[in-house]
């Protein structure tokens, strides 16, 4: 131990929270592995589904000849890899949250706010740079599949790129979605449920509704706003790709700055 | 220095800290004693930022905690729950924490030795006895090398000689001019550790004093004496500030001296069978201070219960 000192040269910036949090990030070995499980969910179904559907190609019917999208199914992991990305951004805090470790978290930045903007810009740069890879490896192995039947399609086709670019972006705003609800619930059970519900439960109750109802509402629901964005064709009673994906970003926005004001006041 | 002034917490209609105010000086322990449930943890969390006072305020050096802009270089904490991500080792929960305000990596691994974990620094903190989790934490508050320290029940868990360590630890940084306050519910402990103490009960203050004065306050003399003839003593020892009590077969006697009840007896003839002076110990005086403010009692009797509600 060396004499108190008082000059303030250790303040807390942002910068120096966003190395903390990359710590933090990489040093659980739950984030490895729901990264992983979510590249595995891409690359396996890159396999999988376009091989089924070769194998099947003269049982096709007229409508799904019609509508067939080598680029979207190449990439349907990403529906499950939605998951493990979404469960993540929730456990990012609410693990902090169920271990007590929130407490020596807010000590050290007792601005708190910090914290959230900073896991959010860890674990966004962490899902894209790792996404991104997996789904344009995805993309060339359906492709190199269909091209038996003569039916793939190539990298500068159009639309192919905003897909896979707009996939990866697409992943990294649930794991967003994830982390808002998670921060707001403060309860890993909780944030997941709601997420799931949102993502994965909501879809097929809107079909309950009169279908006018329906056709208007359903392209505003988290699990429908970005569906432009992750297709070549664009399907009737939907948002524009980009329109899309930005009302998708509105929740996650919301949800992260009601966290935020909520961070500030509640007692932790 | 830390400055509490007024402070409360409310919890719906519960108050949990009542209208606190007190004083920590640097370059001593000042011991936060108190039985459990009387608001320790709460006005150690509103110090730290944590909870929001419902009134009142809490400043360090001045300042309040959630304005400190170098919040580990001024202080250091331990709290009473575990703060630690199980699943992170210790090297890396002290990496994390030691980035949000850029301390030397070299930090880690001095803090780290400071308190004995080089063995286990690579291994989940989930795996860590209640011991080693308490270093960790002292490990943390140690981090920045604070010039005041907040730790809650820090000898929880600890051994004898993890104890004496911390003991040690704390007697030799308030040495160096730090401010060192630290809470407990152990009366004994306190007497060891601290040399100013800031005693609260059901959320309120009860004493801020030095150990020694509570000391002294607590040592009124009480006489133990057995007799063959308790009823001729009793009323030749009655008198005013003299109170005499039936206890197990003997008297206790307060307000006069083991010579007087001697001297008393003999006068009167009365055959003594034993004459103890008996000293209250710091741990009763505490228990007599705080007896009024402990939140639950564990009734001695259980019938009187049972009485109570017929």
């Amino acid at each position: 131990m060396t004499a108190v000192s008082t000059t303030p040269q250790f303040r807390v910036t942002l910068p120096r929270v966003i190395r903390s949090e990359w710590t933090k990030l990489r040093s659980l070995r739950s984030t490895i592995w729901s990264l992983l499980a979510a590249l595995a969910f891409i690359l396996l179904f890159a396999v999988l589904i376009p091989s089924l559907m070769v194998s099947q190609w003269s049982d096709r019917k007229p409508e799904d000849v019609l509508t067939f999208d080598p680029t979207s199914v190449s990439l349907a992991g990403a529906g499950l890899g939605q998951l493990a990305i979404g469960v993540l951004g929730v456990l990012l805090i609410s693990g902090e949250y169920s271990t007590g470790m929130i407490r020596a978290s807010l000590a050290a930045v007792p601005a708190r706010v910090p914290i959230l903007v900073a896991k959010a810009i860890v674990f966004a740069t962490a899902v894209i740079v790792s996404t991104l890879p997996a789904l344009f490896a995805a993309f060339f192995i359906g492709q190199s599949i269909f091209a038996s039947k003569h039916a793939d399609v190539s990298l500068s086709a159009p639309g192919v790129l905003r897909v896979i670019f707009g996939s990866a972006l697409y992943l990294t705003a649930v794991g967003l979605l994830g982390l808002a609800l998670g921060a707001l619930l403060r309860h890993t059970a909780g944030a997941i449920s709601l997420l799931v519900g949102l993502l994965i439960v909501l879809p097929p109750l809107m079909l309950l509704l009169p279908a006018d109802i329906r056709h208007s509402f359903n392209q505003y629901t988290p699990g429908h706003a970005a569906d432009s964005l992750v297709s070549v064709h664009r399907m009737a009673h939907t948002l524009s790709p980009w329109t899309g994906f930005g009302v998708f970003c509105l929740y996650w926005i919301v949800g992260l700055v009601a966290a935020s004001i909520l961070l500030k006041r509640r007692d932790a | 220095m830390i400055d509490v002034k007024d402070l409360t917490k409310q919890y719906g209609d519960k108050r949990a800290v009542d209208g606190l105010t007190f004083t920590v000086r640097p370059g001593i322990v000042t011991g936060f004693l108190g039985p459990n449930g009387a608001g320790k943890s709460t006005t150690m969390r509103m110090i730290l930022g944590l909870d929001h006072p419902t009134s009142g305020s809490a400043t360090i050096n001045g300042v309040p905690y959630s304005q400190l802009h170098d919040p580990l270089q001024q202080v250091g904490a331990l709290l009473e729950a575990r703060a630690i991500h199980t699943g992170r080792t210790a090297h890396n929960h002290l990496l994390a924490l030691s980035q949000t305000c850029g301390l030397p990596r070299s930090r880690v691994d001095d803090v780290i030795e400071a308190v004995g974990l080089q063995e286990v620094a690579r291994k989940r903190a989930g795996g860590f006895s209640l011991g080693m989790g308490q270093r960790l934490g002292i490990a943390t508050a140690l981090l920045g090398n604070p010039g005041t320290l907040i730790l809650d029940e820090p000898v929880n868990g600890l051994d004898p000689e993890g104890i004496r360590w911390i003991r040690d630890l704390l007697r030799s940084l308030a040495a160096e001019g730090r401010t060192i306050f630290v809470s407990s519910h152990l009366m004994s402990e306190m007497a060891q550790t601290a040399e100013h103490l800031i005693v609260i009960g059901k959320g309120k203050l009860i004493a801020d004093t030095s150990v020694e004065a509570f000391i002294a306050g607590a040592s009124r003399g009480l006489v133990r004496v057995r007799t063959t003839d308790a009823q001729a003593l009793k009323a030749a020892l009655a008198g005013p500030d003299v109170t005499v009590r039936e206890a197990d077969g003997a008297l206790e006697v307060t307000g006069l001296t083991t010579d007087q009840v001697g001297i008393t007896a003999a006068e009167q003839r009365i055959t003594l069978l034993e004459l103890t002076p008996v000293q209250a110990s710091l741990e009763e005086a505490f228990m007599d201070l705080t007896s009024d403010a402990v939140e639950f009692h564990a009734s001695a009797n259980p019938t009187a219960v049972q009485g109570a509600s017929s």
